[in-house]
Formats: C-alpha cells, structure tokens, sequence
C-alpha cells in the first residue's frame, strides 16, 4: 500500500474516568472505507471528533499524509468534511442558504452546483422552503447534500444513514463507492449493514480491554 | 494587506477573506432577521429601563436629568449582555459552530462577522434609540451628541467582550450566570467612560478625551476579541 492518508498512533482517550481506547493504532490509504464499528458508548464518536480535530481529549500522534497533524492543520482541514451527529443546518434558512455558506467556506467549492447537489438528494423543489418546515430525514439530506458539493479527499461521517429511507441509503453507499474509487478516503460509523466491497472494518469493543 | 488577503486564498481556488467575511456577514444578518422576536427583546429591555425608572423613582426633572447619562448607558450595558448569550447558542445546538471551527477559513473573520452582526441588530438600534431615552429622563439637549457618540463607540466593544464572555460559556447548560460575571468587570471601564462622555457633554466640558479612549478600546477590542473568541469556541467544542 502506498503511503497512509490519515494514520493514528497510540491514541488514548478516556470520558468521565472510562478508558475508551488505549494504544489504539490503524491507518487508512487513499481509496478505502473504514468502517468504525463498536456499541453504544463505546467511544465511535468521540474518535470521529478526535481524528476530525475537533476534540482535544486526546493522547497520542495523528499524522495526515506523513506529516504530525499540528503542523499540517490548514491543508487537513482543507482535505477534510466532517458529517457529526449534529447537521449544521439552520432551521430558519432554506437549503440553497444552508448550502450557499458551506460553498462560502470551503474552497473549490462551485456556488453553482448547489442545486444540483439538492437534486441529487431529492430535495429538488424544496429550494425555498425554510428547513424547519422539512421532515427529520430531509432535514439530514440538507446536510448530506454537502457530499455532493464537496472537494474533500477526506469523509469522516458519523452515523451518516440515520433517518434515511432505504432507497437514500442505497443512493449513499454508491456515492461513498465513488469517492474511494477517485482516490478518496472514507471513515464511517453507521448500525446499518453495509454492502460495500473493500470495506474494512475496526472495532473499538474489542480494544476497550481495560474496562 | 489587502493583496495578501485576496492573493493568497485565490492561489487555492479558493473564497477570498472578503468574500467569508461577507459571507458570513450576509448570514448572520439573515438569521438574526429570521428570528425577530430575539431581536427586539433587548430594545424593548431598553425602553421599559427609561420609561420604570421615573415611574419607580421620582418624576422631577432636574433629577433625572442628574442621573440620566448614567442611567442610560447602564440600560444600554444591561440590554446588551441580555441578549449576548444566545449569540453563539443556536449555532452550538445545530453544529454549524462545528462545521465553522472545521472549515479551512480563517475563524477570526468568522468570528467577526458575528459580532458585527450582533452589533448592527442591538447595538445600533440602541444608539439610535438613546436620544429618545434621553427626552424621557429629561437629559438637557447639549447632551445628546455626546450620547451618541459615546455609544456608538461604546456598544460594539461590549459586543466584542461580551461575545468573549458567550464563547466560553457556550459549552455550558446554563452560562446566564457565568456569562454576567465574566464580563462585567471588563464592561465597568467601557461603561465610566461612556457615562463620562455624556457627563463632559452636559457640562459643556470637551469630549475629545474620552471619545478618545473609547475608540482606543474598540480599536484593541477589534484586534484582539477575535483570537479570544475564536479560542474560546475551540475549547468550548471539543469540551
């Protein structure tokens, strides 16, 4: 394999005195989707939010391309879309505003391709509509339209398929296909069974030894 | 300045920082009209401080007169650390402070255009309600500019401290309280010197001095409240 993308290296973290991994060591190449399996609580998020750079409660190295993460923050958040348990969408703006900022900050982003974007996840005629009047799941799809809109090299989404039908999820697997084919990486946790060839998996339930 | 800003994100293919900025700016300003209710709540604070206290106190104008540089500016602090906590709240909630922290432009001017927003929403309208609040306790005419004046200087450096204040109680259930205490030692100066503006002008005592200082303020609230705020809002996030 060539050179690691993202890798990881004697990452501790503990939450409210619990040890949620310890020595935890993987890295990912450009290409894979790895999934991050384990149950309820046992620390999925919290190392998405970890490697995402949004949580310092952490011990342990993280490199992005060969380099210490520290040092390389800027271009890591430029190769980087984060998709967290919240969505980053506002209620009171319309999906083509709630897009229109994620276009404004991420560079090489095309301002035009919003609606495309929004077609792509079935929100076409809802352009206008402030997101507050969507359902919960077209309430995510604003958010997961940012896939479509983004440059990223790097997908790090948590629980990305929740209160997404069926037939939005098959859509959703085929787009994450498509990214690690171009060369993309992905890093997921979801609790719906996925039918992705390649797909690695790690699992924290077995790491937590110390419990 | 103004060639590195536009140069270098350009070389990325990238928004430039003017472009975030107004950006950020032209969203802010959306969602604070949106959301109206929030908007007026610190106003109307505002008028019932001017229109209660000759009620509570005493109607006399030559008291109130006495007392009204001090009193509106006091309302003005209060009504605008009423409505600082929830500058950063929703975005919290909803995770588009996260997505903020994550993306690869700069947080500063983010983090400004919040600011500057919030300003425009309270802190203006404040100054342009004060001569108003300045009839109704009796504040003699020659005091008015200086009444301007020193709160147009004055609010938006209680915008920026108290945006300091939010950004680190952010993470927090209930920061109402914490937020007060933070920042209002760091809102006495602001306020002494602003009440002392209004005072100099009624007096007919040159104002220069303390205008002054309060831009002085506002100039190093500018350049510095962003960086804290922005490092509050990492700390508060990752928390």
């Amino acid at each position: 394999m060539a050179e690691p993308v993202l890798k990881v290296e004697n990452l501790y973290s503990e939450r409210d005195e619990r040890v949620l991994f310890d020595g935890l060591c993987f890295e990912v190449g450009a290409g894979e989707v790895l999934q991050i399996e384990g149950q309820n609580g046992s620390g999925k998020t919290t190392l998405l939010r970890i490697l995402s750079g949004l949580s310092r409660n952490y011990e342990g190295e993280l490199y992005w391309r060969g380099e210490p993460m520290d040092e390389v923050v800027d271009e890591y958040r430029q190769a980087l879309l984060y998709f967290g348990h919240l969505p980053g969408v506002k209620a009171t703006l319309t999906p083509q505003e709630n897009l229109g900022w994620y276009a404004a900050l991420q560079p090489g982003t095309d301002s035009a391709s919003i609606d495309a974007a929004l077609r792509q996840v079935g929100l076409a005629g809802y352009e206008d509509v402030p997101c507050h009047m969507l359902s919960a799941g077209q309430h995510r799809r604003v958010s997961l339209a940012r896939l479509y809109l983004s440059q990223a090299s790097l997908w790090i989404l948590d629980e990305p398929f929740t209160a997404i039908d069926k037939k939005g999820v098959a859509q959703k697997e085929q787009l994450i296909l498509r990214h690690a084919a171009a060369g993309g990486t992905v890093i997921l946790t979801t609790h719906h069974e996925l039918h992705l060839d390649g797909l690695r998996r790690l699992n924290l339930d077995q790491l937590a030894g110390t419990s | 300045m103004s060639e590195i800003a536009t140069n270098e994100p350009a070389r990325r293919r990238g928004p430039t920082a003017v472009g975030v900025f107004r950006a950020a700016l032209k969203r802010d300003l959306l969602l604070a009209f949106r959301s109206k209710s929030d908007l007026v709540n610190p106003l109307i604070f505002f008028l019932m401080v001017a229109t209660l206290f000759p009620l509570g106190v005493s109607p006399e104008p030559g008291f109130l007169a006495l007392l009204a540089p001090g009193l509106v500016w006091v309302a003005a602090l209060l009504a605008t650390l009423l409505s600082m906590d929830s500058l950063f709240r929703a975005d919290f909630e909803d995770g588009t402070l996260e997505q903020a922290l994550l993306s690869p432009q700069p947080l500063i001017l983010i983090v400004l255009a919040r600011v500057l927003a919030h300003w425009i929403m309270t802190g203006l309208p404040l100054t342009l309600m004060a001569p108003l609040l300045g009839l109704m306790l009796f504040l003699p005419a020659e005091g008015m500019g200086g009444l301007m004046l020193s709160l147009l200087l004055g609010t938006p450096t209680l915008s920026l401290i108290g945006a300091i204040g939010a950004a680190l109680t952010v993470g927090l259930r209930k920061g109402g309280v914490l937020i007060s205490l933070l920042v209002l030692p760091l809102y006495i100066p602001v306020l002494i010197f602003g009440s002392g503006a209004v005072q100099a002008a009624v007096t007919g005592l040159p104002l220069a001095g303390y205008l002054a200082l309060l831009g002085a303020m506002l100039a190093l609230g500018v350049v510095l409240a962003p960086l804290a705020i922005g490092a509050a809002l990492r700390i508060s996030v990752s928390g």
